[in-house]
């Protein structure tokens, strides 16, 4: 195993801690958000990270494309160390990892048309000749199936799913080798959704991009991801190539999980066990392992001890005290 | 088509608890008048669950404002009945509607916390609610409210009573608003998007809940959403939306396995679920 090449990004034991400073006669909780979370991508796949509000996925996305600073930790992508990278660093960096948000419409310039907008980071950069951009505005407007003559458009005058395409597009304009995608699309309809996401594929097959992939739609990271992470309360508590992990899932919040999601395939014989209550705070979170606190299989080692994640089968770890006795056997 | 079909479908049928019939709904804007609904016709049998479901803009919410005789003041319904309990709601006066959107039709919302005074504890609220719809005493609407908090498992009923809505999560404030509207026991309740803003597993907790409050009371629920998904959790009827227009209509184990019309089996097959393969990794040459 030491013939294995160095992936493309390692994240080793991030933290990112809010609050705790000290104003007027009183001390701010600390928030948690991040708390000990490590991962890899390899050049060409996709990492879903997973989870609900609050657990820490948006917050370990802006970390590793520079909008957040870690408060601990360490970001290595091709090899160099970006947590100690000064401004600017950051901005050359910043070319190889990209990011698409949310909500497409906000991340666009009203003002600028469609051409313009995905040209600026052309300018921005001094990528290529001046006298080229504007071809090369139309080659990233046809990666992304734009028509032509959308770039005289405004953003108010095109839908979701096109403005998340020149989302796209202008995250491709500085070929990256990583675009950290945070639910890109959750707030498009379902046959725009698709259209996107396929999108995102093709992509990544022709320019080798590797995409963490954050969403809270386990449906959805299931179609994109090669792996999966699942994140409670700011770590990582399950992780693993994507098929093993939904067919067999170890940590029991990932089977709770995977249990909630409401589903049109078939397959679910029984009503299964729903989680009681909601996540606790990130300001206080439970002692001793975070979820125990929720958690149907519970022991008192459980509310004692923070279980380590540790590796159990191929490629596949968990953070539980006992995953592998858990499961069938319930 | 089926009985089942002809019910769920376009003629409403004799046994339905609330029929919509034609129902075409335009609205005034700056860029002129516009039909939003065109000849919308569905129906709610008594204590089933019928699913309108749909994409943006499809108008499955607005057929709820249009039932509940909400429509914001540019809407206007221009043709078409709503038949509640063989009652047309389109030519009730706005008193009548009132009474019926309290005691026979309940209703949640999306936003939960929006839905909410901020101002009001939730005791004085859901107090309220029955003050104006029933003929209890003071005390006995206290308790009914805690009955109803209790009903809808609010841990700590009495505690939380007394709480105002920002101390609620998003999962325990849509516990309220549905405690809110069962606390005149309506015989149909309209869930407009009730768990899109919430946690998967908090939408699993709500969704068990109101299949709960349909089997213990009987009560019908009218329910949109655009999560096919959840329709196969919560639909015994299904009413596909598009462009202001019914596409399809029929019994949820029909529909969902056989769909008929060409949008609904682009829905369907548009639709992430869980039993695709997930894509393997293939080695790249370059690292």
């Amino acid at each position: 195993m030491s013939a294995a090449p160095e992936p493309l990004l390692r994240v080793s034991a991030l933290r990112r801690h809010f609050g705790g400073g000290r104003s007027f006669l009183r001390t701010q909780r600390t928030i948690r958000a991040v708390e000990d979370v490590s991962l890899t991508l390899r050049i060409g796949e996709t990492l879903g990270l997973v989870g609900e509000s609050g657990c820490g996925k948006s917050t370990t996305g802006r970390m590793i494309v520079g909008l957040e600073r870690p408060s601990g930790g360490e970001i290595l992508f091709k090899g160099r160390d970006l947590t100690g990278l000064t401004p600017k660093d950051w901005q050359r960096q910043r070319r190889d990892i990209q990011m698409i948000f949310q909500n497409p419409q906000s991340a666009l310039d009203p003002r600028l048309s469609i051409g313009r907008q995905i040209r600026e980071p052309l300018d921005l950069h001094g990528i290529g000749e001046r006298g080229g951009r504007d071809a090369e505005v139309l080659r990233l407007m046809q990666a992304v199936a734009l028509a032509p003559e959308m770039a005289d458009r405004f953003p108010h005058q095109i839908s979701g799913g096109q403005a998340q395409r020149v989302v796209i597009a202008r995250a491709l304009a500085m070929k990256p080798s990583l675009i950290v995608c945070d639910e890109p699309v959750s707030a498009l309809d379902v046959s725009v959704q698709a259209t996107v996401t396929e999108l995102l594929q093709e992509l990544q097959e022709r320019f080798d991009i590797a995409y963490l992939f954050i969403s809270h739609d386990l449906r959805v990271v299931k179609k994109l991801s090669h792996r999966i992470a699942v994140m409670y309360l700011g770590q990582i508590v399950e992780e693993g190539p994507t098929d093993p992990v939904y067919r067999r899932p170890l940590h029991p919040y990932t089977m709770a999980l995977l249990a909630a999601i409401p589903d049109l395939s078939a397959s679910r014989a029984t009503r299964p066990v729903r989680l009681a209550g909601d996540p606790p705070s990130p300001a206080n979170p439970p002692a001793g392992c975070h979820f125990h606190t929720r958690c149907p299989y519970a022991r008192p080692r459980c509310s004692a001890e923070m279980p380590a994640l540790r590796p159990l089968g191929e490629g596949h770890s968990v953070r539980c005290h006992f995953a592998g006795e858990l499961g069938v056997a319930s | 088509m089926t009985e089942r079909d002809r019910k769920a479908g376009t003629d409403g049928g004799s046994a339905a608890l609330l029929s919509v019939e034609g129902l075409t709904v335009g609205f005034r804007t700056a860029a002129g008048y516009a039909d939003i609904l065109h000849a919308v016709s569905f129906a709610v049998r008594p204590g089933t669950t019928t699913c309108v479901v749909g994409e943006s803009g499809s108008g499955k919410s607005v057929s709820c404002q249009a039932v509940l005789g909400l429509l914001p003041a540019n809407g206007r319904r221009t043709a078409g009945r709503i038949l509640f309990e063989g009652r047309d709601l389109a030519a009730a006066s706005e008193a009548e509607l009132e009474t019926i959107r309290g005691r026979g039709i309940g209703m949640v919302f999306q936003d939960p916390l929006g839905s909410l005074n901020p101002l009001h504890t939730v005791g004085t609220q859901l107090r309220e609610t029955l003050r104006l719809h029933t003929a209890l005493s003071e005390p006995q609407r206290q308790a009914r409210a805690l009955e109803l908090l209790r009903l809808v498992g609010i841990p700590e009923p009495e505690q939380r009573l007394a709480s105002y809505v920002h101390q609620f999560s998003g999962g325990m404030a849509q516990r309220v608003m549905i405690a809110m509207a069962l606390a005149c026991e309506p015989k149909l309740l309209i869930a407009d998007e009730p768990t899109t803003a919430l946690d998967v597993t908090i939408q699993a907790q709500i969704l068990d809940l109101l299949n709960r409050l349909k089997a213990e009371f009987g009560m019908a629920i009218l329910f949109v959403t655009h999560d096919l998904g959840v329709v196969a959790e919560m639909a015994d009827d299904v009413v596909v939306m598009r462009h202001g227009r019914v596409v399809e209509a029929g019994p949820a184990a029909r529909l969902l396995t056989a769909p008929q019309a060409p949008y609904t089996r682009e829905l369907l097959a548009a639709m992430p679920r869980l039993d695709v393969a997930a894509p393997v990794y293939r080695k790249r040459a370059a690292s």
